[in-house]
């Protein structure tokens, strides 16, 4: 398979599962204000944070206020933290790889764009998020359904799993950060409470509270919420179920060695950490050193299998 | 209320369904018999199904605009087939054959000996001044002595019924998956006719094409690796280059995806590390191709293109400079090629074409600028011409300077009445003009499509069949009338 095509349709469903956690932490973060009292709450401004898009958003807004931050991760035209970006670098991933994917592939990211850009204005008030914010999550999930079900097993649907789990990951790491961050409040509180409010978020916004339930069978508290989404292999939105799944795929590649090691790198380094029991800031050391690792990996898969860089001429 | 052919305007343009209103020719018979059937609201049916079935095939074509950068546009197409009775199409189909071997013949002496010029045939001013002309090429002998394996020959028709050769498209010439996309739409849209019809095939063109190519390779092996060579995504004819990539089975590179090693071999990236390539069908003119070799500022090409190809180590198809006989000044000279090569008369005619290079010629065009078409001699898709017949008087005189200043420039052509074909145009059944494109594949054979690509201009009365202006097309059929 030429590296240009695997390089594709890596990014496309990188992008993809991108557009879906950004809507998912919107509409969970929207609710979570809803939830906690005025001062607790933690604003919008860690969807920046985690997001590492602080720079461009200052470029555009001044303040981290809730409508702020929607229309840029909503609607911005340039950020690669925007959705509406996302669905666009998804489409043009898949525009020239359209004869390898199932037809309805590009369709599906055709109609999914076309919605985004009649109805963002809409997405944008209070009353017509919702929707909007639904009707993007399921197409993001018909189209990797689609490609999940119908793509042969061959190595173009290894780059498209590489792409997913990779940025599940990401994202996985990136949501327990951002619960790391708990505004300092002078209401008397029960921090419990507040704990307990902030957890259940991560795990709505990683579509995990159910899954969450029905395995760890217990209170939601914050070292069961963490063995949960670092540790537990079953759940496909565990970090390491996502790693194991990219190692998996690696092994099916030829000239695997380099991106093996990188990928094991950060297993080991996980296997090898009591997270459960990790205090708030060796925790923030452990996730930067985790995404570091997640950036070796697509470095080495990148140097491996894509287009080497444009010479400067 | 059933449709009607008796209303078919009259024109005094040769019409190559019917002979007169509601007399059809002998054989478009089956045709208009079956058209008689339909009502109009039935036609309009068909039609909307022949639309669906584009959309849904997702064949389209790229257009370029200020506002809305590229898009993809349907593939306009009309149902109602151009018929060609096979007796006349074998003649054509031999004077074709004539024809782009003639050419190629021209291109391999120009590049080598140079016999045409010696003999005193072709002009050597002509070649001076020819922009596709490469000298790079000279002295190199690609496989079989072919350069143009691929050729799209625009034939039209005048009032008397004569069919003309107007160009020869030798660089990347475009169209032919749309040709093969027509006629599988029509056997959706038309099933009925076939029967009765059994139009010659067309669908062995990938094939053909696929086999042309295999021909090329430089190495003795069972699977020669083959890729398609597109400019990309934004490029107007990139459905064709994906298509005709995916009909042969083989991959569709952009020039990023190809590098030439120390060893003078192309090679492409895959994910399993660097794979040769044996034959390339570039999609991209040659100006492009190499930016070592012709322009540098190219950003499409592979560096060290030419190179490897001139090194022998992969098969190019068209071959770097073929274009020199795609030039409308050397098309004047095509019947003396013949002539010359073969000791044969041309069995399809030229275009009557002036040269404004001789001065008696020149003379003629612009004592009758009113009455000519004037071409300059490397554009294509109908830029930078003069219709001199609708021309204002100011166009005119800017021409006739634009001739004084750089005569081997400029061919001029009388105006032709291009055929007509009965088209629907919003639910009516009218005349409107076309042109036709067969394409001939030279290899170890000569091969020409059974038909072409019929290009039908929609706009009433205008002569423009290019689908960036306007035009549309129509399946084709070579039908053998001696059968029952």
């Amino acid at each position: 398979m030429l590296s240009r095509v695997a390089e594709n349709i890596y990014w496309m469903c990188r992008y993809i599962e991108r557009a879906e956690s950004i809507v998912r932490v919107v509409s969970v973060n929207a609710n979570v204000q809803l939830d906690l009292p005025k001062g607790v709450a933690p604003g919008w401004k860690p969807l920046i944070d985690v997001l590492g898009a602080n720079t461009v958003f200052e470029a555009r807004y001044r303040e981290y206020g809730e409508r702020q931050v929607v229309r840029f991760l909503l609607g911005d035209r340039d950020s690669s933290s925007s959705v509406r970006c996302c669905l666009m670098s998804a489409r043009e991933n898949c525009r020239t790889v359209r004869d390898i994917l199932p037809r309805e592939a590009w369709q599906y990211l055709t109609e999914l764009q076309l919605y985004v850009e009649d109805n963002l204005q809409a997405g944008l008030t209070r009353k017509g998020r919702y929707e909007f914010l639904d009707r993007i999550i399921r197409g993001c999930q018909m189209t990797l359904g689609l490609l999940g079900s119908v793509m042969t097993r061959d190595v173009g649907y290894q780059f498209l799993r590489l792409g997913r789990n990779l940025e599940r990951a990401d994202m996985t790491t990136r949501f327990i950060d951002m619960r790391l961050t708990v505004p300092q409040s002078k209401k008397r509180l029960d921090p419990t409470v507040i704990g307990t409010v902030q957890w259940v978020n991560v795990l709505e916004s990683l579509s995990a509270y159910q899954m969450f339930r029905r395995k760890m069978q217990a209170r939601v508290q914050r070292e069961h919420v963490l063995w949960f989404l670092f540790m537990d292999d079953e759940f496909p939105r565990s970090f390491m179920h996502c790693l194991n799944a990219v190692e998996e795929s690696l092994g099916t590649l030829d000239n695997n060695r380099p991106c093996l090691l990188a990928v094991r790198q950060v297993i080991k380094d996980l296997d090898q950490t009591d997270v459960q029991n990790l205090d708030t800031a060796t925790l923030g050391v452990l996730v930067d050193r985790l995404q570091r690792g997640l950036m070796d990996v697509h470095a080495t898969v990148a140097r491996m299998y894509f287009l080497p860089p444009v010479e400067a001429a | 209320m059933p449709v009607n052919l008796k209303d078919y305007p009259a024109t005094d343009f040769f019409d190559e369904t019917l002979e007169r209103p509601n007399r059809s020719r002998s054989h478009a018979t089956g045709l208009a018999r079956l058209l008689r059937t339909l009502n109009d609201d039935e036609l309009a049916a068909r039609q909307a199904s022949a639309e669906l079935a584009i959309k849904e095939m997702g064949i389209t074509f790229s257009v370029y605009s200020e506002d809305e950068g590229t898009i993809d546009r349907a593939w306009p197409f009309d149902i109602l087939p151009r018929i060609i009775p096979k007796d006349e199409w074998d003649r054509v189909e031999a004077g074709l054959i004539q024809r782009a071997r003639a050419l190629n013949h021209f291109i391999d002496d120009i590049y080598h000996e140079q016999r045409i010029v010696t003999a005193g045939i072709f002009p050597p001013e002509v070649l001076a001044k020819s922009k596709n002309f490469r000298p790079q090429c000279v002295g190199v002998s690609p496989p079989l002595g072919v350069w143009a394996h691929i050729c799209g020959s625009d034939l039209v028709r005048d009032r008397d019924g004569t069919l003309y050769v107007l160009e020869d498209n030798l660089r990347v010439p475009s169209g032919v998956s749309y040709m093969l996309e027509n006629r599988l739409v029509t056997k959706r849209v038309f099933p009925e006719l076939f029967d009765r019809y059994a139009p010659l095939p067309v669908d062995g063109y990938a094939a053909q094409l696929y086999d042309t190519l295999c021909q090329l390779c430089p190495r003795r092996t069972e699977h020669p690796e083959i890729a398609v060579l597109t400019p990309g995504i934004y490029n107007s004819a990139y459905f064709e280059h994906a298509y005709l990539a995916q009909q042969m089975g083989c991959e569709l590179v952009e020039g990023r995806d190809l590098f030439v090693d120390d060893d003078d071999c192309v090679y492409m990236h895959t994910v399993s590390g660097p794979q040769r390539v044996d034959v390339i069908y570039r999609r991209i003119d040659d100006d492009f191709i190499d930016p070592d070799t012709f322009r540098a500022d190219s950003t499409l090409g592979v560096k060290g293109l030419f190179r490897a190809w001139k090194a022998g180590n992969v098969g190019l198809a068209n071959a770097p400079g073929a274009g020199v006989a795609d030039d409308k000044v050397v098309y004047a000279f095509v019947p003396d090629f013949i002539r010359f090569y073969f000791d044969q008369e041309p069995l399809i005619p030229n275009v009557p074409t002036y040269r404004c290079m001789f001065d008696q010629e020149r003379a003629y065009v612009l004592a009758n600028l009113a009455t000519l078409v004037v071409k300059p001699a490397n554009e294509s898709g109908g830029y930078g011409m003069l219709m001199g017949a609708s021309a204002s008087n100011a166009e005119r005189e800017r021409f006739a300077r634009l001739i004084r200043a750089d005569p081997r420039n400029y061919i001029a052509q009388p105006t032709l009445g291009l055929s007509t074909v009965p088209t629907i145009v919003e639910g009516r059944i009218e005349p409107r003009h076309v042109d036709l494109r067969p394409f001939i594949l030279s290899g170890r054979t000569t091969q020409v499509t059974a038909g072409g690509l019929t290009r039908v201009a929609l706009r009433r009365g205008s002569l423009v069949v290019n689908s960036s202006q306007g035009g549309g097309s129509k399946d084709t059929w070579i039908v053998d009338t001696e059968e029952p």
